[in-house]
């Protein structure tokens, strides 16, 4: 009993490590007052003149609409490139898979960094273009590495199955073999845009003139802290956690599924 | 050539520079049941492949019944493949798999009901149409491939060692009933497989391929009464493989002594390779036999016993017989004349000598 007390006890504990800052960013975005720490009373205001404030809103526009194309296209693209990995001979396969996966683990300034300076060594004007450029770039591999696992797992054959039952290769890639990966191509779009919602670093390095919400809040909090921020920060937490959640309940159903 | 529905002309092929068909010559019959045997790595996988189209020959025609098809897409081909994993589309319910190849068809609803059902029947699983493939045994997941392959009514039927997954009971089960489906539809099945039996029980023609080559065309009594080579001897069946020279037409000399045999147009004294099957040595007295031996060990094998005799020059015989004898006993060895066969000598390696070499190489490559 008392053992069981105290291991609850220590999760609590580290559980509230982890979310009292983002606890406390989200009750005090519904706080009337504007001063941190002074709890005024229970108030939407904060919320609705962040949706007043035009110049969120069109960072709001940005971020969004930058993660939805960088996010559409960098599956496309992964896609595409996880099925010539799958084709590739073991070999040359392993050695591709692992140079595609590096990006993930370089620091974001460092992709952030090299990406500015490609783009200004090619001449290309930094602006939302790049923003996109940049943000499909750091999404291929996530999406590649969503993807590739499905392909490895299908049965033996199932292409050349269907093309020797009459299919067109088209028909055999519609019918036969993107209904069995299209769970790995469905995470690794809403990875994709869930990362692309979350970028400052990389975000900051390759764009002028253009900014999305985590550069919009940056510079806001550089002028002193607004509790218009706190509203805008709870709402991009709760997004991305709800992406995370539907990620993984993704993933563990589909886990379920194959050892059933 | 009316009733050569698939002709193969000097089919080359190689992978990385590996030759895995090295000048294939062979010409398929109609309604025939051909088995490409051979061990692994002999080609015989790459040559389905290669008459399903998934693969294309380097050099050489591939004709069906006179037309070259070596450039026509596996879609277009009146060939099926019945796959050695099987392939179902797992997504699918089994009569979403079986009725895929007549969807494309664009056949009426009505018609591919009627057609896949007829189907099911005809393997056996009737009333399975809602079930998905992986609720299924190996076994009833093979007859849902052969009846998604045959419902498409194809010219032939090509089979990629579809039996080597299924426990020995399902497999002798399966054997009869491919062999029963073949004679009721009369399709033309070219098989493919390493085991030996499975091909002398279901094929009217067998080819026997090693590395890259055909060593031998014939039926099953053809190839294993008349091996072409020591190669073919040693793959099938068992046998006692002997080095010898042909004195003369009818007269040969092997293990010290002269033994009349059937064969001739030999050269004199050309050094020829002898077969002798274990069931053909007669163990008779030693002053009635031909050869003497020692029995070293005798084994029990359920319809025979298999013993195992040493000569005067060391000399191991392998003899399969009804009649069991006592170890240590000295006993004589009768040879038939029909019992030795001739056959010029090749360099083809055995087969466990193929698999000896292959693990070499690995080996080295690993090292």
């Amino acid at each position: 009993m008392v053992k069981q007390a105290l291991r609850w006890a220590l999760v609590i504990a580290v559980l509230l490590f982890l979310y009292a800052p983002i606890l406390t960013l989200v009750v005090f975005s519904f706080n009337s007052g504007k001063y941190m720490g002074n709890w005024t009373g229970f108030s939407l205001r904060w919320y609705v003149e962040l949706f007043n404030d035009a110049v969120i809103m069109r960072s709001l526009w940005i971020t969004l609409s930058v993660a939805l194309i960088a996010a559409v296209v960098s599956t496309i693209l992964g896609t595409l490139a996880a099925a010539g990995i799958h084709a590739m001979k073991n070999r040359h396969a392993n050695l591709v898979e692992n140079i595609t996966y590096i990006p993930m683990l370089s620091p974001d300034i460092v992709t952030g960094i090299s990406l500015m300076l490609l783009f200004v060594f090619a001449g290309i004007k930094l602006g939302y273009g790049t923003m996109l450029l940049a943000h499909v770039t750091f999404n291929l591999p996530y999406v590649i590495f969503s993807v590739l696992p499905k392909l490895r797992a299908l049965p033996q054959h199932q292409y050349e199955a269907a093309i020797d039952l009459g299919a067109t290769p088209g028909f055999a890639l519609r019918k036969v073999v993107l209904p069995q990966i299209m769970p790995g191509i469905l995470t690794g779009l809403i990875f994709a845009f869930t990362l692309s919602i979350d970028d400052f670093v990389i975000s900051y390095f390759t764009s002028q003139d253009v900014s999305n919400l985590s550069m919009t809040i940056y510079s806001m909090a550089r002028r002193g802290l607004s509790p218009k921020l706190n509203a805008l920060s709870s709402i991009m937490f709760l997004t991305v956690l709800t992406l995370l959640i539907v990620i993984n309940v993704r993933s563990a159903r589909q886990g379920k599924k194959e050892t059933v | 050539m009316a009733d050569r529905i698939i002709e193969l002309k000097n089919i080359r092929k190689s992978f990385d520079g590996e030759t895995v068909l090295d000048g294939i010559d062979l010409y398929i019959r109609r309604r025939e049941f051909l088995t490409l045997l051979g061990p692994s790595g002999c080609g015989k996988t790459t040559m389905l492949r290669i008459i399903a189209g998934f693969e294309t020959a380097d050099s050489g025609d591939l004709l069906f019944e006179g037309q070259r098809i070596n450039d026509v897409p596996p879609y277009k081909r009146r060939v099926n493949t019945v796959f050695q994993r099987y392939s179902l589309f797992p997504h699918m319910n089994v009569f979403d798999n079986v009725a895929f190849g007549l969807n494309i068809k664009k056949m009426g609803k009505a018609e591919i009901a009627r057609r896949v059902a007829a189907m099911l029947e005809m393997v056996g699983l009737a009333g399975y149409e809602k079930r998905q493939p992986e609720s299924l045994s190996g076994g009833q997941q093979q007859r849902v491939a052969i009846a998604r392959a045959l419902v498409n009514e194809p010219e032939v039927l090509l089979l990629d060692e579809p039996l080597a997954a299924l426990d020995l009971k399902m497999r002798k089960e399966m054997q009869l009933e491919l062999k029963r489906m073949q004679q009721q539809l009369g399709i033309t099945f070219i098989f493919v497989t390493h085991d030996q039996e499975e091909a002398l029980t279901m094929s009217d023609t067998i080819v026997v391929m090693s590395r890259g080559q055909i060593q031998q065309i014939g039926t099953p009594v053809d190839i294993y009464n008349e091996p072409a080579n020591a190669f073919v001897a040693d793959f099938i069946g068992e046998s006692n493989l002997l080095e010898g020279v042909m004195e003369k037409d009818y007269l040969c000399r092997f293990a010290g002594y002269s033994f009349p045999c059937l064969d001739k147009g030999f050269m004199k004294n050309e050094e020829v390779e002898i077969v002798v099957r274990p069931e053909d040595v007669d163990i008779v007295a030693p002053e009635k036999g031909m050869i003497v031996c020692t029995v070293r060990s005798i084994v029990f094998m359920g319809v025979h016993y298999e013993i195992m005799l040493e000569g005067a020059d060391g000399m191991l015989w392998k003899v399969h017989t009804t009649d069991p004898v006592e170890p240590g006993a000295v006993v004589g060895l009768y040879l038939d004349p029909d019992a030795i066969h001739v056959m010029k000598s090749s360099d083809e390696p055995l087969a466990s000598e193929q698999e000896e070499m292959a693990a070499l190489e690995e080996e080295e490559d690993e090292g």
